[in-house]
């Protein structure tokens, strides 16, 4: 498996291999899913929409919705101004959302097309009935990369939806980032669990893990709804959390309408979730309270029950970037040396995040953005790791090197745990380290000579 | 249907096709219910895409034309037909995507095109994702130098024997000229590297990337090794590509008969089987609609003629064997073939009967592909299941009503722009495979060459035919039809999932297979009754939803049946304790 990966490490300039992203049109398709009775839609060619409705759903399991422009050669002539008008007045007539949210691809991109035209004159010749919204983004596959497209999304949330009245209502936005549904239920979870009063955008539970009743929701429960995008404008403050995925969005909100944001990271671990919960209480004017105090206090016994199992573990990050800041924090609580840390997408804040949290405790740690999987590969090749942390895609590595493997972030396609366990809070971190004991302890079973087999662990 | 026996079996009416349990709805009235949501243009487009089958004179369907914008479609684009479906699965040649990171991403291994790499291959590179990952000054100054660079690292680092190239929509719109810089790279490094113009906005689906490919492999690889093998009775397999490792299922079914397969196009294919299948006997076709291009410029250029055949479904394999056998025109080939059927359905047949009582009168629809749609409702009939609504996702009007209407098919626009390649018989290499006092022979025992009728002659009149199905249309198929099983993609699977109906899917078969030969079908009749009469959606309501169901009075009331036996049960164990008198302060103390 994975032959032709070798220990030897050449420099690379046009060659990309083994990606570890994709591009921004998933994001944006990702994030609109999480505003209810949103159609996404894509303004390109159909394989594009193919592709990424395939993705979502192998990694959700569940019905991902979106249309698409279907450009032919002489829509990428002429531009699509006729197939995106014509895409309104189907959509609204056989689908009939409340909102459809554009996003462009490298195709509408290369072209030019001016979506905020065809939006306003589709509005005109009524294409866009009275009373529905279209919103877009712009995506091009050619810059960032899917974490960029949600991000450009949920701006357009911002810039399109968001108004400020001039009352100020007592409501927290929280902004959760491109995380699972998991995720997002378990931040409403513990906001309920202090009380404070928040609205979240994008959100997907209840969209993309729906129950199975024998009926079928175009458009399920979950999602944020459109009046409450609205309201973001008029809240207290946005809490705003990972740098890629939602921090120009809480900053456009800021300068929008003058909601103050704080800029956190995903609240993965101890010390970024005591900061997310601290600055949530603090802008929600609530106690944090006996119940999360609980949750955290047994998350930090449990670190300390199994500090042995991971102290001084080698580990190798592949992820989203603001997946692989936030859980090399939790790596270095737990006293893990975070040894390869690497991004597929591009963004200075990456490298330069990185290094003030491994610095001190794991110096050197090889960290780099832009980069792919074949070349972590080759690092652990070079020196190796005791596990590896990544989505689906390292499933090769992981069995090539017969190292441990715990599957994080985005696109998982051959397991379910994360359709239900967040990441998120200390809840989320317990699951962490259950799955990462687990890998860890298998493979010593599986492998150690027979005097050294342990019942007790 | 012709190929049952005049006294059709208990469950088949007199045509042969499976008596369905439940009374089926008026189809025509169906067809208007299903159509009548649309906008007038899309209504008028839509209403030559969905039609009742009428098998005597199957009527003109409106295939391979575009998806109307705003419509969710099952199709996808020219590059995934090309890089993912055709060119893919050659495991010994490297495949890089030259284009922004996601449609390399997107066809990385998603496909189950499974691969045996040979023992000496030292790379198998669809474990690898190659692209050159565009960015914007790509773009903007145009992308040849970077590809130049990309073939020229991923030469220096894996040294594979052949590259291919494949261009994204960008690539087109700003004019990278993909094929000089093949051409270059070629020259400078001295092995095969060649590029295909499969740009998505091509066509109106995958097909014209199945064409494009097509046209690419048959320039750039078929007939660069003139040795052909050694065996006897050499047959290439078109249209294979080894999902769940069909062609696997196929190439022992075959090799028992005494049959030897040069390449199967294209899975687990070689590239070196590619480059000497132009020297096999015989080209049999499965999936006509992917790679009858292939057969055609074959026959024309070397002289290897073509069947359609089918090995999907136990008496459509029998059939495609005997078929084999009597092109080759060898008693001891044809008796070998007879043994080996013989063998296969005597073990076959006590699974098929035993399937057959749990699934019979039960339905179908299957909405997959060029060729699937059709070739699986064989399986369907097997087991005694009538298929009442199906259609293909990117297939063309031959696929649909048969090759018979090829000359009345239009040209349109977007077919226009697909590259039909000039193919002249080769000077030295174009050998006739049969005489024609032989063709004369066999065209007088009923053999037919190039002879595909297409999926509505073998459909059941009044059933629905639907073309690039939309998801409203699957919605209101469900609704009104309440199929027993959906075979559809992952798209829909979830959908149909959700309301109550299992959905096979038939591009990865959910991770299953193989579905081919005899032992595939046995899977594959197993899987419809894992699926069919699985209890998981009889959970789908809670007991105290149904008012009638036993478990809901269970625990109720201090002298129910069960509270009553579990007391008796528990009756010796129960001892409550009895408040102990003050105890003396000593034994307290204890």
């Amino acid at each position: 498996m994975l032959n032709g990966t070798t220990a030897e490490l050449v420099e690379r300039k046009a060659l990309r291999i083994n990606p570890a992203k994709t591009c921004q049109p998933i994001g944006a398709m990702y994030a609109a899913l999480g505003i209810h009775g949103c159609m996404p839609h894509s303004h390109g060619s159909q394989g594009c929409c193919s592709y990424h409705r395939s993705h979502l759903t192998r990694h959700f399991k569940e019905p991902v919705m979106a249309t698409t422009s279907s450009f032919t050669e002489g829509s990428s002539v002429f531009g699509g101004m006729a197939n995106l008008t014509q895409a309104f007045k189907n959509i609204f007539t056989i689908y009939n959302p409340e909102i459809v949210a554009v996003h462009t691809t490298c195709l509408s991109e290369v072209i030019g097309d001016d979506i905020p035209t065809i939006i306003k004159k589709s509005i005109e010749d009524g294409s866009i009935p009275a009373g529905k919204i279209a919103i877009h983004a712009n995506t091009p596959s050619f810059v960032g990369s899917h974490v960029t497209g949600f991000s450009n999304m949920v701006m357009a949330m911002v810039n399109y939806l968001s108004e400020k009245t001039g009352t100020t209502l007592n409501q927290v936005n929280v902004i959760p980032g491109f995380v699972e549904p998991a995720d997002m239920r378990e931040i409403k979870r513990i906001a309920a669990a202090m009380s404070a009063n928040i609205v979240m955008f994008p959100d997907t539970s209840n969209v993309l893990d729906g129950p199975l009743t024998g009926q079928y929701k175009m458009y399920p429960e979950g999602g944020a709804t459109v009046a409450q995008i609205k309201s973001a404008g008029d809240s207290i403050a946005t809490v705003a959390l990972g740098h890629f995925a939602s921090h120009v969005a809480a900053a456009t909100l800021e300068s929008k309408c003058n909601v103050p944001a704080a800029f956190l990271e995903l609240p993965i671990g101890v010390g970024a979730t005591d900061r997310f919960i601290s600055t949530l209480a603090n802008y929600a004017g609530v106690e944090v309270g006996p119940a999360i105090e609980l949750e955290r206090g047994r998350l930090v016994d449990l670190m300390s029950d199994l500090h042995q199992y991971f102290h001084g573990k080698r580990v190798a990050v592949a992820g989203d970037p603001d997946q692989v800041i936030a859980i090399t924090q939790f790596l270095v609580e737990l006293e893990m040396k975070p040894v390869y840390c690497i991004t597929g997408s591009p963004g200075n804040q990456f490298e330069k995040r990185m290094h003030e949290i491994l610095d001190g405790p794991v110096p050197e740690a090889k960290i780099k953005q832009t980069a792919d999987l074949f070349e972590l590969h080759q690092w652990m090749k070079n020196e190796p790791v005791d596990l590896l942390i990544g989505n689906t895609y390292g499933k090769h590595i992981a069995r090539t090197e017969n190292v441990p493997f715990v599957r994080f972030g985005f696109p998982i396609l051959d397991r379910t745990g994360h359709r239900f366990f967040p990441t998120v809070g200390y809840m989320g971190a317990v699951n962490l380290i259950n799955q990462m004991i687990n890998v860890l302890l298998d493979k010593k079973d599986r492998e150690c000579d027979e005097e050294w087999f342990e019942l007790v662990q | 249907m012709s190929d049952l026996s005049t006294t059709p079996p208990e469950g088949y009416d007199s045509e042969g096709y499976p008596i369905p349990t439940a009374t089926q709805p008026d189809s025509e009235a169906m067809r208007a219910e299903m159509l009548k949501i649309y906008p007038q243009k899309t209504r008028r487009k839509r209403e030559k895409q969905l039609l009742t089958n009428n098998p005597e004179t199957p009527p003109e369907i409106g295939a391979n034309t575009r998806t109307i914008p705003g419509i969710i479609t099952q199709r996808g684009c020219t590059y995934a037909g090309c890089r993912g479906v055709v060119i893919g699965p050659i495991h010994d040649i490297l495949h890089i995507t030259h284009g922004p990171v996601g449609c390399s991403y997107y066809s990385w291994l998603t496909r189950r095109n499974l691969a045996r790499p040979k023992p000496d291959q030292p790379i198998n590179f669809l474990q690898y994702c190659m692209t050159t990952d565009m960015q914007e000054e790509d773009i903007v100054f145009g992308g040849e130098k970077k590809l130049a660079a990309a073939i020229r690292e991923a030469y220096a680092m894996f040294k594979p024997k052949a590259i291919a190239v494949y261009s994204t929509c960008p690539v087109g719109l700003i004019g990278d000229d993909v094929h000089a810089v093949c051409r270059q790279a070629k020259a400078e490094l001295g092995i095969n590297i060649f590029g295909f113009s499969c740009e998505g906005y091509k066509g109106v689906s995958q097909s014209a990337g199945h064409h494009i490919a097509n046209n690419g492999v048959f320039k750039h690889m078929v007939g660069l090794n003139d040795e052909p093998d050694k065996e006897k009775f050499r047959i290439n397999v078109l249209g294979e590509y080894n999902i769940g490792g069909d062609a696997w299922e196929i190439d022992t079914v075959l090799k028992k008969c005494g049959i030897h397969v040069t390449a199967t196009l294209s899975g687990d294919i070689s590239y070196e089987q590619i480059t000497k299948c132009h020297t096999a006997d015989l080209n049999v076709v499965l999936c006509h609609r992917s790679i009858n291009y292939m057969a055609e410029m074959m026959e024309t250029k070397f002289g290897v003629p073509w069947i359609k055949a089918n090995f999907t479904g136990a008496e459509q394999t029998s059939k495609s064997l005997r078929k084999i056998g009597k092109y080759f025109d060898d008693k001891q080939l044809i008796d070998r073939i007879e043994e080996v059927i013989a063998q296969e359905m005597a073990a076959l047949k006590p699974v098929q009967e035993e399937m057959r009582k749990r699934l019979q009168g039960k339905t179908a629809a299957m909405f997959v592909g060029g060729s699937r749609a059709h070739h699986y409702q064989h399986l369907f009939k097997d087991v005694g299941m009538l298929t009442v609504a199906a259609g293909y996702e990117f297939a063309h009007r031959d696929d649909y009503e048969g090759r018979k209407v090829l000359p009345t098919i239009k040209i349109d626009a977007d077919s226009r722009n697909i590259e039909e390649i000039e193919v002249e018989a080769d000077p030295k290499r174009f050998v006739p495979r049969k005489t024609p006092e032989q063709l004369e022979a066999l065209k007088a025992g009923g053999f037919n060459f190039k002879d595909y009728d297409g999926m509505m002659v073998e459909m059941k009149k009044s059933t629905l035919v639907i073309d690039d199905i939309s998801h409203h249309e699957m919605e209101k198929l469900i609704e009104l039809y309440k199929p027993d099983i959906i075979c559809s993609g992952i798209k829909d699977k979830f959908v149909i999932e959700k309301l109550g109906v299992p959905c096979k899917q038939l591009h990865s078969y959910d991770y299953g297979g193989p579905y081919t030969a005899y032992t595939g079908a046995a899977n594959f009749y197993k899987e419809l009754d894992r699926m069919i009469n699985t209890k998981v959606w009889k959970l789908i309501t809670p007991s105290w939803k149904k008012p009638a169901d036993p478990t809901i009075a269970m625990g109720k009331g201090i002298d129910s049946p069960t509270n009553k036996t579990i007391r008796e049960v528990v009756a010796g164990m129960a001892k409550a304790w009895k408040p102990q008198k003050s105890a003396p302060a000593s034994s307290a103390e204890g």
